[in-house]
Parts: C-alpha cells; structure tokens; sequence
C-alpha cells in the first residue's frame, strides 16, 4: 500500500521481509542446484545431495555438455546447435520486429475497410495452438525445400512471430501523439517519409521491447525446432532435450544441468540487462496489459 | 478546551523542511481554511492532522486528547479529498455506509444513517448509482455525506472544490457554508483560492514556504494583513504596494513617492500611528486596497480621513459590476475599484480621493505591517 | 489518412501470410481431420470417425482429465500466489527491484531448460527425496514424478515456477494502477490494511484477473515443450496432455487424421477461451 508512514509495527515488517526472501530463496534454488551440480563429479552426485556445494570442483561437465556430449548420433556436444539457435534467431527477429513495425505504421495511420478486422485476425493468430499447423507447415517446406533447415525455422518463426510484433507496434504508434504525424504531412513527408523520420526515430523502446520478446520466445522455442528440423539444423532446445531424453544407461545429471544452463544463458543475459524492457514486453504481450 | 491544537508541528523530508514550528488552537465550531500558494505546506499539514503522515516534530490535540501516534482510523476525523476518492466498486449508498461498517456500527443503524445523511445533501436518488455514474457535483455530495456518516469530532476537507467548474464550486461553497451552520461542526478546509477562505472561514490561516504568515479572522488578514505577502496574496485585486519614503515637514509626515522621471507624488498622513511615526526619514511599503479610493467628481472636498492626489489613467477594465482602473502614480501602477457607469479615458488626467484610514505600511527590509 | 494503393500494397504480404500460414492451415488440418490420413495427408473423407475415434481412445481421455486438473492447479495457483507476491511486494520493499527480478526470471527460460532442472530436482534417486534423507531425514519420500497418479502435479509445479513472476507482474501494475487518495479516504474511514485490500483494492483488479485467467488458460492448452522436458508423457502415459497426444499420433503413431482431429479440439478450447476476451478487447479498441 502507498503509504506515507514507516509502515506498520516494526514486526509486521520483518515477517514479510522474512516471507519474502524465504520465496526468493525457493525461486533461487533450481538455478543454484543446476550449477552447483554442473560442477560436480558424478560420482559426488549420486552418493551426496543436490544442495551441497561442490567437494571436488571439476569444469569437465561443462565441456562435455559443450563439446562432447552425445546428441542423436553425433558425439558433438552443443555447440553446434548453440551456433544453429543464433543462425536462426538473429534473422528471424529482424524480420518479424521490421514486418511488425511496418504493420503496426499502417494499421495506426491509415483508414481502410477491414483494418480493424485485420488487426483482430492478426491478434487471435497469437493464441492458437500451434500444433494445428504442424502438418501442412510440413507439406509447405517440404515442397520450398526448406524442410529440415535453418532457413526454414527462420521462415516458420518469422511468420508466426508477425502477430506479437504487430500487436507491439500497432499499440505504440496507436498512443504515439497524431499532431507530429501531420504537421509532418503538411510539411509534405510521404508514406516512407513519415516512417522513417517521425515514427522510427522515437522507437527506441519498443523496438527494444519488441526484440527482447522475439529474442526470448524464438530463443526458446521447441515446438517448430522439433517438428521442422533435422540432426544439421537443431535449435539447442531440441538439442537439450535429445541429450537429457535420449540418454539410456548411465545419467549424467552433471552434463545434463551444464547443457541446460548454457541453453539458458543468452536469455538469461538479456533479461537482466533489460530490466524494465522484458517486463514491458510481458505486459503488452498480455494484449491491454 | 480547544477543539483541535496544534502545537509546534515540523515536518521535514530528509534535508527539506516542509513545515516550520505550525502552532493553531482551534475552538469548537470553527471553521479554519489554510491557504497559500502550492507548495506552501497546507496539504502535508492537512495530511499530518489525517494522521496521513507522521510530523517530524510537535504534537496534535483532538479534545484535550493526544492524537499525534494515532493511525487515522483512530483518530475520530472524516476527511473530504479533492478527487472526491469514492470506492468505484460500491454503491453511493454503501460507499456512505463504508466508515460505518469499518466501525462496526449495527446494520439497521447504518441504513439509517446512510438514509439521513442522503437526504440532508439531496442525494437519496442516486444511492443505488455507482460512482462513475455520477456527476462531478454529485460525486462530490457523496464524498462529504461519506464523511458526514459517522459524526466526527473534526472534518478535513482538501480543495474539495477545485475539480468543479466555476459556477459549481459557488453554489457548492453556500451548501457547505450551510453545513457548517447547520451541524456547528469543527472544519479544518484546505484551498488555494483566497476568495473561498474569505467567504467559508471563521478564520484564515495563510501560509508561505511551510510557514505560518497570519492567522486571523477574514477581517483581520484582509484589512490588517501581518506583512506584505498575506497583502498581495489575499484579495483580487491585490493589495496596492507602493515604495514611498515616509517624510517629515513642518512637524508631519507624509508619503512622498519618488520616481525617477516623474514628478513627485506627496500624500500627507494627517493622523499617522506612534509606530509608524518612529518610521519617518527612512522607507515604507504603503499598502492601499482598489476600494479604498473614489473619483473625485467635480466639487468633491476630501473629509477629515481622505487625501485628494492626481493622477493618469493607463487601463480601463470593465468587470460589469465595477471598473477597475490602473492609474500611474509616479511611475507606478495603482489600482483603483470604481463604480460600473464612470467616464474615464485611457490618457486622461484624473483627481482621485483616497481613505487614509485603511492606509497599512510596512517595513520595506522585514516587509512586516507597521502598527 | 485514407490508405492509398502503397500502404495496402505493403501491407499485404503478412496478411497473405497470416491468411495462408493461420487461417489456411487451420482449413487445411480441419479437413485432415475429416479423411482417412494415417502416416502421410490423404483426401479421401471419412466424415466423423476421427472425432468419434478420439472420444474412446483411452489416450484421449487421460490427455483431457490431464489438462482438466493441470489447467485447474496450474491457473489457479499461479493467480493466487501471483496476487499475493504482487501484494508483499507493494508494500514499499527495499530492495524492490531485486525481488521482482528473481520472481520473474524463470520467464527469460526456455520450458525445456525448465523441465531438465525439474526433472533431477523431482527425482527420487537423485533430488528432492535423496537430498533429505541424505541430510537426515530417513523416512522423507517424493516418488511423485515416477508415480503415475502424481506425475501431474510435477508438472504443475515447475509450470506454476515459471509463471507465477508473470502473473504477479501483471497484478503489480494493477495494483499501482488504483487511486491512492481511495487508499487513504479508506485508512481515514477506518480500514484496516487487509480490509482495504479486500474491499478496496482487490474489487478494482477484476480486469487483471481476466487477463490473467486467459492467458494461463491459453498457455495451458498449449503445453508441450515443459511435458516433454519434465517428463516426455511419462511414466507411460500418465502426463499426456491434447498437445502431446496429438504429436504422437500425427507423427509418431502415423494415425494423422486423429492427429489433426486433437489440434482442433485444442483450437476450440482455445477459442472458447480466447475470443470472448478478445471481442471485448477489440471493442474497447474500436471505441477509442
């Protein structure tokens, strides 16, 4: 509550303090077991417990889990597939944050019949299951000849991903104060006129939020990596899952909890150097959040 | 026993000091307005009183009784809020019978209460609306009935009138006078137009930086305001502020307004106090009000009290009920209050007589009224 | 401003996309889901027997008890711890930002990275119950991930972990969004501060409460990614959701028709859902 006084009896105060970081320690605990464990022996693992720290500190997990380790048939490790996320992350983000930004100019500057029914198909686009385009994206990329590729991943993502980067702009440009746009106009600014000098150049935010969104999601996404890819194109989602999934006879949890951070690193990178920027991102992406 | 004390009340955030050494006994059924300027202190002192915030230093009385560690629920007061602060949730009916409910007042009686209360402010019909149904108006009525519900020792009320338009906020300034004479309740009522405090309270509080300029009755801060800010700052238009050097000749003072280009100004003070004799030689502020000077029409003698001085009409500004008339009087402007039908020029060289006795002077370093 | 042909022509790539790549694919499994496809696409028509299939296979009946209880603990847990993490935290903490960043972070992770922490930490053998009983604690057990009556409520804690920093986000911003002079006409009337929150505060987050509860809905008909990672359906079948089902059987079991008959099913539930609150949403947009 806003309040104005020192809140409350001083007891009140260390109870919550005392919830809270009791919570934070829970919230903690995944990622503290994960690395601590990854830098175990196995050995260690399975005789002692998940919370105590290391005895015998050891890196080789890691590099098993980066290098080595087997994932399908190649004992390559997950740098491959770390190198495949990028390749497909980076282009995917681009388009779909330049589509999005171009539908979002004009669905907010121009009237045209069915504009708002558009931008309704676009908006219920985001939710559905995307299990329900899982086959005939399959027929599609296998007749482009994209199926099992990078570049094909980069296609599915991009254009599922035109939804959320529309809905993102559109929101923005629609709140974006209309006075500059046509004193603009007056000044004779054209279509690209207007984009590219008066939008644009104040989109700093969202294209930032927009980014860190599509990063996030296309980052993570398993869905399309698993269905659309094969062993050369692997997004290291997939790849993850086939080393922890696959692996009969021995577990090595060690392994498994490196490879899981490394896939987690990148985004987990972003997120705390985007602060306020990724939340923004969940909140517009809660449609009026 | 006063109905409300404040006694030596500070109020600092970190470095900044908002409130300076505020000291006010209230007696029961007054009505006290604070008012100034923004930024002047007179919602955090009002927040203070709520219990809203913890003053930094001193203490508050309610009846006799120490109410300065109190949290608000406990402190017996109902406050109106200039956003009106209704519950958007409830019913106008229930948001009247909310502090009751708090309080655990029996149902039958809140109903009861709810219906009076409704009805002393007009507002029975809308008891089943929510509030964004509402007018501003309305909504307003709602707000001082949830604050009439439970009969407080003390009412706050915080600008209520200020998000109401212009012909609003008067009718709902007469309602309220009205209130306050029907129910003889203390009421503490922020605002920062001069003109409310003058008409609702009882007395005035002006205040300035977090500081206390005068507390009195409207008579005493209109007519003998306690230095030049509480001057300028209470009536429209504002006080007359002219430098003059107080002068003695022949065994009597008199106001000499010098100005470089202009001609002399020499008004003489017939009847000049002890105080404001032990002035002469040195300069005054002299404080004159626009209605204390007339025209002086053709064959007019000024009486025992008045001085007759000249001078230029600049601006003519008609407000229907009067004129208001900016002469220049030696290089400065003055403004004079005059009847509605006056024939006057902008150019013109006019005679004017003036009401000494409501001459007040202050000292031109501490800018504080001479007695 | 009127749109001229450019701002039409540049536009109509997504909405050829959208058009094909959503709407037309939909079409396109919406018929599968009416032929005779078994391992690859056939056209010939088989009417309702796919539907008719799906509501006796056993399969099919787990994978919706599954999402029914899952949805149920997952939607609701999630909005109530939300609320109260929102609630603690607006009560002018220090060190704000810091707790705010640790509720949220499982966000920033992918639900596979997800799943694989939460598979080892719920495993009898190696986490939770091994971990106690190796601090002492003999007799502690927490087989539930192995257990096929349990395996769901796995599923449900490592789902609400990741979420429950969304939920309280969205509840924060609703609870900053409520007028603070009602927050303190309420202390003057008397309140206390649960009784604030409770007549005050909370009435006012009915829209936060919407969207909370559509998009967990959505996300939870949706799951796949966590149930693979956690438990890959297991043990056996008993942590089948309508999204696993339905990769299974168009591309593992080769009865893609039943497939394409499940994604449906899941586009309803979804739509049910969904497009009652996007209607209102976009009213609000057109009324703007």
């Amino acid at each position: 509550m806003r309040d104005h006084r020192a809140s409350g009896i001083p007891l009140e105060r260390i109870l919550l303090y005392a919830v809270l970081f009791f919570l934070a320690v829970m919230f903690l605990l995944p990622v503290y077991v994960m690395v601590c464990n990854s830098l175990k022996p196995l050995d260690e693992i399975r005789s002692g417990n998940l919370m105590s720290l290391p005895v015998q500190w050891t890196v080789d997990p890691w590099f098993t889990a980066w290098s080595t380790a087997q994932i399908g048939v190649q004992p390559t490790g997950l740098r491959p597939y770390f190198y495949n996320s990028f390749l497909l992350v980076i282009p995917a983000v681009v388009i779909s944050t330049l589509i999005g930004a171009l539908n979002g100019y004009i669905l907010t500057q121009f009237r045209f019949r069915g504009a708002n029914a558009l931008f309704a198909a676009m908006l219920f686009s985001v939710f559905i299951p995307f299990q329900i385009v899982l086959i005939p994206m399959a027929k599609t990329l296998g007749i482009l000849g994209m199926a099992g590729t990078v570049k094909g991943l980069i296609f599915v993502n991009s254009v599922y991903g035109i939804g959320f980067t529309t809905l993102f702009f559109r929101n923005y440009y629609a709140a974006f104060p209309q006075e500059l746009v046509r004193s603009a106009r007056i000044d004779g600014a054209d279509f690209f006129g207007v984009l590219f000098r008066i939008l644009l150049p104040s989109s700093a935010p969202i294209i930032v939020v927009t980014v860190i969104w599509q990063f996030t999601n296309i980052w993570n996404e398993f869905l399309f990596g698993a269905s659309f890819s094969d062993y050369s194109s692997f997004p290291i989602t997939v790849a993850l899952n086939n080393l922890v999934n696959s692996s009969t006879g021995v577990k090595e949890y060690n392994v498994h909890f490196a490879g899981a951070f490394i896939a987690a690193i990148p985004t987990l990178i972003v997120y705390l150097l985007s602060g306020k920027y990724f939340v923004r991102g969940l909140m517009a992406g809660s449609v009026k959040g | 026993m006063a109905a409300l004390d404040l006694i030596n009340v500070e109020k600092s955030f970190g470095s900044n000091k908002i409130l300076h050494d505020i000291s006010v006994s209230l007696a029961h059924g007054e009505f006290l307005v604070l008012v100034g300027p923004s930024g002047c202190g007179k919602s955090t002192l009002m927040n203070i009183i709520a219990g809203l915030e913890e003053p930094s230093g001193g203490q508050l009385r309610l009846d006799g009784r120490d109410i300065t560690p109190l949290a608000p629920a406990d402190r017996n007061i109902s406050m109106v809020f200039q956003s009106y602060a209704l519950y958007p949730n409830m019913t106008v009916a229930k948001n009247i019978e909310f502090p009751l409910a708090m309080r655990k007042v029996e149902k039958s009686k809140r109903a009861e209460r709810v219906k009076s209360v409704a009805r002393l402010l007009q507002i029975e019909h809308l008891l089943d609306r929510k509030p964004r149904q509402l007018s501003g108006g309305q909504r307003q009525r709602v707000a001082i009935g949830r604050a009439l519900a439970r009969e407080p020792q003390l009412y706050l009320f915080d600008e209520p009138l200020s998000n109401l338009d212009a012909q609003l906020r008067l009718d709902m300034r007469t309602e309220i006078k009205k209130l306050h004479h029907r129910l003889g309740a203390t009421i503490v009522y922020v605002t920062h137009d001069q003109i409310e405090a003058m008409t609702l309270a009882t007395r005035i509080a002006v205040m300035k930086g977090g500081v206390l300029q005068q507390l009195g009755s409207p008579y005493e801060v209109y007519n003998q305001p306690a230095n030049m800010f509480v001057a300028g700052f209470m009536g429209s238009p504002r006080m007359n502020l002219i430098k003059s050097r107080l002068a003695q000749a022949n065994g009597s003072l008199a106001l000499e307004i010098n100005n470089a280009d202009h001609p002399l100004v020499r008004i003489p003070l017939p009847a000049p106090s002890a105080a404001l004799s032990a002035y002469a030689g040195r300069d005054v502020f002299a404080g004159i009000r626009a209605e204390a000077v007339r025209l002086a029409r053709d064959g007019m003698a000024p009486t025992a009290t008045e001085c007759m001085f000249d001078a230029r009409v600049e601006v003519i500004e008609p407000t229907g009920a009067d004129t208001l008339v900016v002469l220049d009087l030696g290089g400065k402007e003055f403004t004079v209050r005059l009847e509605p039908d006056v024939q006057l020029k902008p150019g013109q060289d006019a005679r004017f007589l003036v009401e000494l006795s409501k001459l007040v002077c202050f000292d031109a370093d501490t800018e504080r009224r001479i007695a | 401003m009127r749109a001229g042909a450019l701002p039409k022509l540049l536009l109509s790539p997504s909405v050829l996309l959208v058009l094909v790549c959503v709407y037309g694919y939909i079409m396109f499994t919406l018929y599968l889901s009416f032929t005779t496809s078994m391992m690859m696409p056939s056209y010939e028509w088989a009417g309702t027997t796919n539907y008719q299939r799906l509501f006796v296979l056993e399969n099919w009946r787990v994978s919706l008890g599954n999402l029914w209880i899952f949805a149920l603990l997952y939607i609701g847990v999630a909005i109530a711890l939300g609320l109260g993490f929102a609630i603690m935290i607006d009560q002018h903490i220090r060190a704000e930002g810091a707790f705010r960043s640790i509720f949220l972070y499982p966000m920033a992770l992918s639900f596979i990275v997800t799943g694989t922490a939460w598979k080892w930490l719920l495993d009898p053998g190696v986490g939770l119950e091994h971990t106690l009983r190796d601090l002492g604690w003999q007799s502690f057990t927490f087989g539930w991930i192995k257990d096929s009556d349990m395996a769901i409520y796995c599923v449900v804690i490592a789902a609400v972990w990741q979420t429950t920093g969304f939920v309280m986000a969205l509840f924060l911003a609703g609870l900053r969004g409520v007028d603070a002079e009602q927050v303190s006409a309420a202390r003057v009337d008397g309140a206390r501060s649960w009784q604030i929150y409770l007549h005050i505060i909370i009435p006012q987050l009915g829209p936060v409460f919407v969207s909370a509860f559509v998009i967990l809905a959505h996300m939870a008909i949706k799951s796949y990614d966590l149930i693979i990672a956690l438990t890959n359906g297991g043990p056996g079948r008993s942590t089948w959701l309508p999204s696993v089902f339905m990769y299974q059987y168009s591309f593992t079991r080769n009865e893609m028709a039943v497939g394409a008959a499940s994604a449906v099913m899941m586009l309803a539930g979804i739509a049910v859902v969904v497009l009652p609150y996007l209607y209102s949403e976009m009213r609000k947009v057109k009324n703007a």
